[in-house]
């Protein structure tokens, strides 16, 4: 029964790293860019719920406004530090993107200072808890893996039914050939970059419910953790980054329930190793024989 | 091009002059204000300010508790001044910031020694505080911390030498483990207990070996001992296990801010254990997102400010009227403390006898910190072979959100 507990522990976990996972493997897919700041915009949402909610602000405005404030965050991040670099080499867009991340984590130390912030959890999910024989489940659960799973089935709609998708898809084929197509790769990139950060909202809400306290650093570990989630999935690709999300959430709470706590962030960084030699592709990328 | 040169060179030369000028001023004022005070006074009657140290960071990272200590040493001073000094001789107070580093700590004892200290109040965390008192022992300094909680701080186990000069009116790490083993036998009558430790954080694993050997003396069972990684978020994992065994009590040897991490997620794991702490856990009602999380829990503390003692009331009500109405914290009082017992022993070194600043003087102020033995803000203060504290500590209760003073154990 404590397997099965622990289980859903990590299925929770998993399921926060594959919302985030799913921004990264997205933009990857689409341009090429480990887009390192993705984690920072969680940051960013966290402090945004948690000032309007300190304001007395009804959490559900709260709610929205950190996810339109991730998306506005992302979009104008892009226009004004991706799309000039377009044509530029790709190691330069690696360089912008893990400047623009310092960036955010500077501006919210300057603005309100390194100390962890308390997020007031329980006013978006009270705390109670459901009993199944003797299988303890809380809300939050129920409420993370929900949410979870209502997120990624609409992307997965959106991504494969709908016309901006079907654009989405065409760009990350081929650029050149979309472009000639008469697809506004432009507006297709940044539309790309709006979904990955309102994932990236939903994501932190949901973070911070579980875990509530926001600092400047908090997106670095979890971008992290994330991206290792979206190449063991196999980055580019979207069901790889859920799975690759699970499996990650999965391990750590696995290392950390066996007690070898000292390994939980290790373990992670290890199955990126391990990815990284054995299988650069992860589960279910494509073959890239020219990417390096 | 040449004649710039000369210009800028002339220039940088006028204003080393005027440095020096500068220099010399400052030094000639300071002297004819100490130099009558020498001569008018008698030989046998010193009126001099006597002249103490404190050691500690003022600025950087851990300012926040430095600043805290020297409120509670300056209270003090002012206090005794005020009331006539030691033996109608002030006491002047030489502050050295050291910014929380250690090789900084290092020079700004030199530089107190230098200005003719005989004793320091200091310094305020572990790492500095180590590194000075090997400076200190030899030259037979004494010294008092307000808040290094470390062991080695008075002892070094590798050479076994137990630093006679060095004192501190804080209690030491493995005192707080003992403490709440004990609190949970003999107070709440548990019979089964948990942990949940930072293994990457010498307090915390400190605390927690102490605990657990304690408990295993007092015959209170450990059904789970788990810990985490410094700075990791989910604790889902240990708190199932922890769970899944359903202790009496959860003993949480970590700071306010893991405390607040973990008590939701042991909320959410179920967890029903009544929780324990340590003096890390002060302001955790300031980090928790909602005080029912930790309802009921109890932990220890140097001091209490809802400690009903008179001492601790005057205290409140002079650091009040001192600084603004503030309410101190445990570092303002364990800094008042230290200052309080390092001047009643140089009150006693004054009327030893001894020329005042000799390395006998200063071995009649340690021999009399050794021997102190009575009652202080935070509890009564004696100290033991390896001059660690044998103090009493304040016992917090979290009752209906607010922390309350259950006593002193």
């Amino acid at each position: 029964m404590i397997v099965l507990q622990q289980l859903i522990n990590g299925l929770q976990l998993g399921s926060i790293y594959s919302l985030i996972a799913l921004g990264y493997s997205m933009v990857y897919g689409i341009i090429m860019l480990l887009n390192f700041a993705h984690g920072d915009i969680i940051m960013v949402g966290g402090y945004i719920a948690l000032l309007i909610i300190g304001a007395g602000i009804h959490p559900a405005v709260a709610i929205i406004a950190a996810i339109v404030g991730c998306m506005v965050l992302a979009c104008v991040i892009e226009k004004a530090a991706y799309a000039p670099l377009r044509k530029a080499p790709r190691i330069s867009l690696l360089i912008t993107a893990i400047g623009v991340s310092f960036f955010l984590e500077n501006v919210a130390q300057l603005l309100l200072s390194a100390n962890p912030r308390s997020f007031p959890n329980t006013a978006i999910i009270p705390t109670a808890n459901f009993n199944l024989g003797s299988l303890n489940i809380s809300l939050t659960t129920l409420v993370t893996l929900a949410v979870a799973i209502v997120s990624m089935a609409l992307l997965t709609v959106l991504v494969n039914r709908t016309k901006m998708g079907k654009a989405m898809r065409a760009v990350s084929e081929d650029m050149g050939a979309a472009q000639l197509m008469g697809i506004n790769v432009n507006r297709t990139i940044t539309f790309t970059f709006a979904i990955g950060a309102v994932l990236a909202g939903i994501g932190a809400i949901l973070y911070c419910c579980k875990y509530p306290q926001v600092k400047p650093t908090t997106g670095y570990l979890l971008g992290m953790k994330a991206f290792v989630a979206a190449v063991l999935g196999g980055i580019g690709s979207i069901p790889g980054a859920m799975l690759g999300g699970l499996a990650i959430g999965m391990a750590e709470v696995i290392v950390n329930a066996l007690g070898y706590t000292t390994w939980a962030d290790a373990v992670v960084y290890v199955i990126l190793i391990l990815v990284l030699l054995i299988k650069p592709t992860g589960f279910l990328g494509r073959t890239m024989s020219e990417k390096v | 091009m040449k004649k710039t040169l000369a210009l800028i060179l002339a220039l940088v030369l006028c204003l080393g002059l005027l440095a020096a000028c500068s220099g010399d001023k400052s030094g000639g004022s300071a002297a004819p204000t100490a130099a009558p005070g020498g001569t008018t006074a008698a030989p046998a009657a010193n009126k001099d300010p006597i002249k103490i140290g404190y050691l500690g960071p003022l600025t950087g990272g851990v300012a926040q508790y430095g600043i805290a200590v020297q409120n509670g040493v300056k209270l003090y001073v002012d206090q005794l001044n005020a009331a006539g000094g030691i033996g109608g001789r002030q006491i002047e107070l030489v502050s050295y910031d050291e910014e929380g580093d250690a090789t900084k700590a290092i020079t700004g004892y030199n530089s107190l020694l230098d200005s003719g200290v005989v004793a320091i109040v200091g310094d305020v965390t572990t790492g500095p505080c180590t590194a000075v008192v090997a400076e200190a022992y030899p030259d037979g300094t004494p010294m008092i911390t307000a808040s290094a909680t470390a062991t080695s701080i008075t002892y070094n186990a590798d050479t076994n030498t137990v630093y006679t000069n060095m004192f501190r009116s804080c209690f030491i790490d493995p005192f707080q483990g003992e403490t709440m083993a004990r609190f949970a036998v003999e107070v709440l009558k548990a019979k089964t207990a948990a942990v949940l430790y930072d293994n990457g954080d010498t307090y915390s694993t400190g605390v927690y070996e102490y605990f657990v050997s304690k408990a295993k003396e007092l015959g209170l069972e450990l059904v789970a001992e788990e810990s985490y990684a410094s700075g990791a978020v989910d604790f889902s994992g240990q708190l199932t296990n922890i769970a899944s065994k359903n202790p009496d009590v959860l003993f949480l040897p970590i700071y306010y801010n893991d405390v607040a991490l973990v008590a939701s997620q042991a909320a959410d794991a179920g967890l029903k254990a009544l929780m324990l702490g340590v003096d890390g856990w002060s302001s955790v009602l300031d980090a928790v997102t909602d005080a029912a999380l930790v309802e009921g829990a109890y932990y220890c503390s140097g001091y209490s400010a809802a400690d009903t003692g008179a001492l601790v009331q005057k205290f409140l009500g002079d650091y009040a009227a001192a600084y603004n109405g503030a309410t101190p914290n445990m570092f303002d009082a364990q800094g008042y403390d230290a200052a309080w017992i390092l001047c009643d022993a140089i009150a006693k070194a004054e009327t030893s006898g001894k020329a005042y600043g000799s390395d006998e003087y200063k071995a009649e102020i340690i021999a009399a910190m050794k021997a102190t033995n009575s009652d202080y803000v935070t509890g009564h203060v004696s100290y033991d072979d390896h001059n660690d504290p044998q103090k009493t500590a304040a016992i917090i209760n979290i009752v209906g959100g607010e922390e309350k003073f259950w006593g002193s154990y």
